[in-house]
């Protein structure tokens, strides 16, 4: 039997969160930890957490399993548990809804503010704006981003302001506009990353590349913004 | 944009590379300070005096000492916007916030005096 231990907070009930102990069947299998917390649904409905896809497309399941964040439906219990026992507790960082459920606002908040969507006020051509292979090379590595939070939220620059810093995941979407060859906004976005906390609270430790589920490396991409910045400015 | 008043450079980029440049200087002026140390185990008061009131190593401190000024200023700023704000101690966090800073520039800037006047002193 898996010993499961799962943050608990229902806000109109409980005064404080706490951690709740569960045992799991999972008759020797590598399961997803989704299909335990689904398995343990089933026993205890009042168990909230967010799921669509299942299968690391959508991003609703972001959470901090064994100490890690990771989405759920990817994460097999051959990764998560350590000493038969899995630690399931929601992203750190963000305010918590209940169980592992968070308020993420403030993450779409920064998202927002880095305009992410193409700016181009030519004339838009007959069909479409076209891109030579090598500048559609440029977009990979960025645009697979899901927004699930799990690099924002491993991150203590983020942690700590929140609302100035535009965290890993936003970074890396800011880099993806500024990198599109199509895009001619390049000026005014790099003008309003050049403060103190918007890119340059990240201090490149790293930690969003160490749990980005899809592989993705945002601290390369603030590494870009910061060279496009250097070049603008001096 | 996130404005800022009490940083260094105001700008993010501007601290980033005073950050990386006065890093550089300060660890210049270690390895300098040390290799004098060992190719002159016998250093005695006066060779001491001599180098350090010539006026290239006069100068060479006193960029140091800007450096180490700028560093440390930048590296206490950051420190304190991350630590004393308002979400993690409550309303205060801005008042002692500035407080805070505007003791930590006056004790740098006091500092910087003090060395130069000592290093124009010798």
């Amino acid at each position: 039997m898996l010993n499961v231990s799962i943050y608990r907070y229902n806000p109109e009930v409980d005064a404080e969160p706490y951690m709740q102990d569960f045992k799991v069947d999972t008759q020797g299998k590598d399961l997803m930890v989704l299909d335990v917390l689904e398995k343990l649904k089933t026993e205890d409905p009042t168990l909230v957490f967010r799921r669509s896809c299942r299968e690391g497309v959508c991003g609703s399941d972001g959470m901090n399993i064994s100490g890690k964040n990771g989405l759920a439906c990817v994460t097999p219990l051959s990764e998560a548990v350590k000493k038969n026992k899995l630690v399931v507790r929601p992203l750190p960082g963000l305010p918590v809804i209940r169980d592992l459920v968070i308020d993420m606002s403030q993450f779409y908040a920064q998202y927002e503010k880095i305009q992410p969507y193409m700016i181009n006020n030519s004339p838009a051509p007959a069909i479409e704006r076209l891109q030579s292979p090598e500048e559609r090379a440029k977009l990979d590595g960025l645009y697979e981003c899901i927004l699930c939070a799990c690099c924002s939220t491993a991150c203590p620059s983020f942690w700590w302001n929140p609302d100035k810093f535009i965290g890993p995941s936003g970074l890396l979407q800011a880099y993806r506009f500024l990198a599109d060859s199509r895009d001619t906004a390049t000026e005014e976005r790099l003008a309003n990353l050049d403060d103190p906390f918007s890119v340059f609270r990240c201090h490149g430790i790293m930690n969003c590349v160490q749990v980005c589920p899809k592989g993705l490396n945002p601290t390369k991409a603030i590494g870009h913004i910061r060279n496009m910045l250097i070049n603008s400015a001096t | 944009m996130v404005t800022s008043v009490t940083s260094l450079g105001r700008s993010g980029l501007s601290d980033w590379m005073i950050q990386r440049i006065s890093a550089w200087v300060m660890t210049s002026y270690l390895v300098f300070i040390v290799g004098y140390f060992f190719a002159n185990p016998n250093l005695d008061y006066a060779q001491w005096a001599e180098l350090n009131s010539s006026l290239p190593m006069r100068m060479y401190s006193l960029i140091t000492i800007l450096s180490i000024a700028a560093h440390a200023w930048i590296g206490m700023w950051c420190v304190l916007t991350d630590y004393i704000t308002v979400r993690l101690i409550g309303p205060k966090a801005t008042a002692i916030r500035i407080f805070l800073q505007l003791g930590m520039i006056a004790i740098t800037l006091l500092y910087v005096v003090w060395a130069i006047d000592i290093l124009w002193g010798i």
